[in-house]
């Protein structure tokens, strides 16, 4: 099969997701415009050789609705005859839309792609699309559908994680974003937004606290306690996990991913038309996967994800160097480590989305490229790139710098 | 036209009153006759254009209908003995929701109301007492709705409680009339309220004095010759909203169902149905809606759940407390006053109970101060629930004084009937015999509480033991709805006739059985919490059991049932088995772990401060004793939640088949009705036995047979139920 190379990747900067965050006067299909076109001026590219483009949004309704991939393309100026379709994996949608690019271009469906994503989650707040999964009793009752802020701290209490473990976790995850932005670890991909008169707006990611500590942390009160033991969702939880005496919840808004705005695009394609315009690749993508999990738990898809991409790979964990895994809740992220015996220091070395922000469709878009920079700049070889996904879904990606 | 379930009258305005009087019943319900009558006029209706307009009500003074006939729907509903394919039955189902749609538009189609283009003629319902279920869907049914101003009306869809939806138009025009949530709370939960209460909902229009109700009804038909139902109209829109995309409305379906999963843990398909009508209703238009609505309804209807729910819980309840069991012959006992002697905790709560069935009560015990004491708790009760406002000052006062706090013997030389409830010693017991029969008239009945003493030989210490019966309540006794009798071997029909009267006196489910070692309750419940302590023994994590048990439907878990009844209890009962049968003790397996809980530990149970469980002195909510895996430490292996749920619940089903297979509850009714009130078994299954023959007896036999093999013979099932299943038999011959 045609193997498929990363050739370039870029992301805007990610701004915090209310009407008071820097991005909120910005457009969603301005945001996944500019990455779109920050693609094709980095690369001095021929639009007219990019087969197809797909973008992950979880909320495609309102303004980021009507396939917005399209949109964006025609907006961007890009040659008519760029397709492009919108992905909707949940949180790992713009890490399945890199999937869904690579496949074109390995399957020879296609030469160039950009697979990325975008969410502007002030805008199209998230669950505007609704969805039956909670709403319709005749399938919340069949799957013991509960809230992922639930499954988070369930995950926690069984298997262990204290109110200090997913604190500890949040904090470091600051630092390390924090201590990554000073040395410029991000600059390779970032692209500033504009706004309608061309000024920029934001130049970086606008959630991060590097003095956040335990202390400050502790003093956030937990997030579904509500929703858990009010609203009768802990019952619902321990209906199907019966060895879970009470719920333990430990997630607040500051060790859960935060909710901000921004865009992530990759250019894919095969060695040849990467010759022929003159691109250096990057990485090559090793393989990828996606699998379902049982859904009331819901966030330990990653592992086994990550297992089944590696088989499929025809690898162990032992051949990835570097481990990017969102960070939608610090539970997630410990019981990953925790199942496949990971070093922290191997894992999310640059921070995550509990310091920079989780924009649901652009997110796996983004900590793919991230993990492309870090492979460069570390000098190491292999990255596994993951995601916790709705419903109990886990996507995983494997690159390789060449 | 004529018809036999009820009446109509039209008057030179041409308004039809319809008055509905089942011939021979003291209450109005949907049975064949009805729907069959009901369905006629409303062809009539339609058609004729002499009649300008309906109103509906009854001519029962009890109320103006209560539902559908519960023995109709037992049976599959109307046409449910009838061969009928699976659409034609849904069809069937379905008339009522026709007919009733037929009603509020006088047959015109939903599209033509909508444009303005037709009206219906104008319906309205007077409602002169209580409507429920099918009698609340009809009275939703017409345009307007006037109520008694009676508080006392009570307006609800209670069919739930027997595993059903509200199936004629409920789910529909609950939320459309008074929004999402009022109509769930109504529905899920099967309460009645008040007309006040359905007027700030906006379910009914007016509230008027019970002689003007018919007139006002007549008034409004006559001045609104042209009704729609605000859902036919034009821009209806639900109040608070609806629909899968609304807000609110996800707010509302979210919360709903997670509620609902918490109350029902499962087991009551009919919850979440009518969630489903509520949700999916109210995206369709509401023709399609009540569609949706029978197809649920239908599903229920034909499910195994409803009719054992329904056989249970309330035909073979009522039949039981109607004196099923009781000697036909024997003339009705008088039972103006009552001699209960003690006044312990049994003593004290039969008391209360008799007073507020009504009869003197004469509480003895051997000091004043512990007979007053045993008032008291009467009292108490009674300041509750008047703070309550359950119960007024009055009657309240007027219960007290019927008790009467005594420990003279020749207080009770006229009373009607003895409970004795004296401490469990054949001693003292036999002393309170003697020194009562001595003073009682000669044909007073002596009923003994007890729940472990053999009546047989208690009966021996009475002098006339074809008068001597056993009856054993549960206790705390004013909230436990069972109550056990035991005729010993000489008891007569006199005895059994009067406890059967007394119970019914007081208003509490009674069943008849054997004279043996913890008759039938109690042979059950012991096994069924000694398996939960051999899981605990065994390692199995204590949160598995407990949420096992609850999913399974349990009240409590075994564990917390455990630390109440008393660790140190079952150890004191266990030590006492082990002296009196000698070799012949078989042993239950928990003795060491009863041994380390109580006597190593201190953790007799609750009221001595913990056991299974700690208990927060600052009253927070229990949790599991942490320590408790020190000493049992877990096992590597867990059984699923599945396994746990299936080993409590067989521990409970073998025992109880065994009580059957050994006649010590004659019937599967009896036995059924036992667990359900007695502790609490699974409601949703009907009883044990309706579980069994639900799953199938062969079924039953063989998962019995494999438990037997992975835990111990305790699981075999009884040899009756084995040549049972072997002839294909089931457990109830009729559906009721």
């Amino acid at each position: 099969m045609t193997d498929a190379f990363i050739y370039d990747a870029v992301r805007t900067p990610r701004g915090k997701g209310k009407s008071d965050g820097s991005l909120h006067e910005v457009t969603p299909v301005q945001l996944a415009t500019q990455v779109l076109e920050a693609v094709r001026d980095r690369n001095n590219l021929d639009t007219a050789a990019v087969d197809d483009v797909a973008f992950g949004c979880v909320s495609p309704v309102g303004e980021q609705g009507a396939v917005i991939t399209r949109t964006a393309i025609l907006n961007a100026g890009y040659a008519e005859t760029t397709a492009g379709i919108q992905v909707n994996r949940f949180c790992a949608s713009g890490l399945e839309a890199i999937n869904i690019a690579a496949a074109k271009v390995k399957a020879g469906e296609a030469d160039l792609t950009i697979g990325g994503g975008v969410e502007h989650m002030s805008r199209v707040p998230m669950g505007s699309d609704g969805g039956a999964w909670p709403v319709d009793p005749s399938v919340a009752f069949k799957t013991y559908f509960v809230p992922q802020g639930i499954s988070a701290d369930l995950i926690a209490t069984k298997y262990g994680f204290s109110r200090d473990d997913v604190d500890a976790y949040a904090v470091e995850s600051h630092k390390r974003a924090a201590k990554s932005w000073s040395e410029g670890r991000f600059k390779k991909s970032i692209v500033p937004v504009k706004d309608v008169i061309g000024e920029e707006i934001l130049d970086h990611d606008e959630t991060i606290r590097p003095n956040t500590d335990m202390q400050a942390l502790g003093a956030l009160p937990p997030s579904f306690v509500m929703l858990g033991e009010s609203i009768g969702f802990d019952a619902v939880a321990i209906q199907k996990y019966g060895d879970v005496e009470k719920i333990n919840h430990v997630h607040h808004a500051g060790n859960s991913s935060g909710i901000v705005d921004g865009a992530a695009a990759v250019l894919i394609g095969n060695e040849e038309i990467g010759k022929k315009l003159g691109l250096k690749p990057r990485a090559r993508i090793r393989g990828f996967a996606s699998i379902g999990s049982e859904p009331t738990i819901m966030l330990t898809g990653p592992e086994f994800a990550a297992q089944k991409a590696l088989k499929r790979a025809g690898m162990t964990k032992k051949d990835i160097d570097l481990w990017e895994l969102n960070e939608a809740f610090a539970s997630v992220v410990l019981r990953f480590m925790q199942a496949l015996d990971i070093d922290h220091k191997d894992m999310n070395v640059n921070g995550g989305a509990i310091a920079m922000g989780h924009p649901l469709g652009a997110t796996g878009a983004m900590i793919l490229g991230t993990v492309v920079d870090e492979l460069e700049r570390s000098g190491k070889s292999t990255a596994l790139v993951t995601l916790c996904i709705g419903a109990g879904m886990g996507t995983a990606t494997i690159i390789e710098r060449v | 036209m004529t018809y036999t379930a009820m009446k109509v009258e039209i008057d030179g305005d041409g308004i039809a009153l319809v008055t509905i009087d089942l011939p021979g019943q003291s209450m109005n319900v949907w049975n064949e006759a009805l729907m069959t009558d009901f369905a006629a006029f409303v062809q009539d209706f339609v058609k004729n254009d002499k009649i300008k307009g309906v109103v509906i009500t009854s001519g029962k003074a009890s109320g103006f209908l209560a539902g559908a006939d519960l023995r109709m729907l037992s049976r599959g509903g109307p046409g449910g003995a009838a061969k009928l394919s699976r659409k034609e039955q849904f069809e069937s189902v379905f008339n009522l929701n026709k007919m009733l749609r037929t009603l509020e538009t006088s047959g015109q189609p939903a599209k033509a109301l909508l444009k303005g283009e037709a009206f219906a003629k104008p319906v309205a319902a007077v409602v002169n007492g209580l409507a429920l279920g099918g009698g609340l869907e009809l009275v939703l049914a017409c345009h307007y709705r006037v109520v008694a101003d009676d508080p006392k009306i009570q307006l609800g869809v209670p069919e739930v409680q027997v595993g059903l939806l509200p199936g004629g138009g409920g789910t529909q025009r609950l939320p459309r009339l008074a929004g999402l949530q009022n109509a769930a709370i109504m529905a899920t939960q099967g309460q009645p309220i008040d007309p006040n209460t359905a007027k700030g909902y906006g379910i009914i229009q007016e509230i008027a004095p019970r002689d003007q109700i018919v007139a006002k009804a007549k008034e409004w038909v006559k001045a609104n010759p042209k009704a729609v139902q605000p859902w036919d109209k034009k821009g209806f829109k639900y109040p608070g909203g609806a629909g899968a995309m609304d807000p609110r409305s996800v707010q509302f379906h979210m919360g709903s169902n997670a509620m609902a999963q918490r109350e029902t843990n499962h087991n009551y398909p009919a919850v979440q149905y009518i969630l489903s009508c509520l949700y999916e209703g109210s995206i369709v238009p509401f023709d399609t809606a009540i569609r949706i609505e029978s197809k649920y309804f239908f599903k229920l209807l034909t499910s195994a759940q409803s009719r054992n729910m329904i056989r249970t819980l309330f035909i073979n309840k009522q039949a039981a407390e109607k004196g099923e069991q009781r000697p036909k012959d024997v003339e009705k006992t008088k039972l103006r006053k009552v001699g209960v002697l003690g006044a312990g905790m049994m003593g004290a709560g039969i008391a209360y109970v008799t007073a507020k069935g009504g009869a003197e009560v004469v509480l003895l015990d051997r000091e004043l101060s512990y007979a007053e004491k045993g008032k008291a708790y009467s009292q108490g009760i009674v300041e509750k629930g008047v703070s309550r406002g359950k119960v007024t000052k009055e009657k309240g006062e007027e219960l007290l004084a019927r008790i009467k706090p005594t420990t003279d013997y020749n207080d009770l030389k006229d009373v009607d009937l003895i409970i004795e409830a004296v401490f469990e010693d054949p001693d003292i017991k036999a002393d309170v015999i003697k020194k009562t029969e001595a003073v009682i008239g000669k044909d007073v009945i002596f009923a003994s509480n007890t729940s472990t003493l053999p009546i047989t030989g208690l009966a021996k210490h009475s002098e006339r033991p074809e008068q001597f019966i056993g009856i054993h309540f549960f206790s705390p006794v004013d909230k436990m709805p069972l109550v056990e009798i035991i005729p010993g071997a000489r008891s007569g029909d006199r005895a059994l006739a009067a406890a059967l009267d007394y119970v019914g006196m007081i208003r509490k489910t009674p069943i008849v059985v054997k004279d043996t070692r913890g008759f039938y309750t109690n042979r059950v419940v012991p096994p069924y919490i000694n398996e939960a302590m051999l899981m605990v023994a065994e390692g199995v994590k204590p949160a598995l059991i407990e949420n096992a048990a609850k999913v399974l439907g349990m009240p409590v878990g075994p564990l917390a049932l455990c630390d109440e009844t008393s660790l140190e209890l079952g150890l004191r009962i266990m030590t006492a088995t082990k002296k009196e049968l000698g070799k012949d003790y078989k042993p239950s397996g928990v003795e060491g772990l009863l041994e380390t809980m109580v006597t190593k530990l201190g953790r007799k149970g609750r009221k001595s401060g913990g056991g299974f469980y700690e208990y927060p002195s600052d009253g927070g909510k229990k949790y599991l004793w942490p320590g408790l895996s020190e000493y049992f430490p877990l096992a590597k292996d867990q059984p699923s939640l599945e396994e746990a749920k299936e080993r409590l619940l067989y521990a409970q089903l073998i025992p109880a088949a065994q009580c059957y297979a050994e006649g010590i509850v004659s019937d599967p009714q009896s036995a059924d009705l036992g667990a359900i009130f007695g502790w609490g078994f699974a409601p949703w299954t009907g009883g044990p036995m309706s579980h069994i023959d639900t799953i199938g007896l062969d079924t039953f036999v063989r998962k019995a047979e494999s438990l037997a093999q992975k835990y111990g013979p305790r699981f075999n099932p009884p040899q009756k139920f084995r040549d049972m299943a072997a002839k294909n038999e089931t457990l109830y011959k009729t559906a009721a």
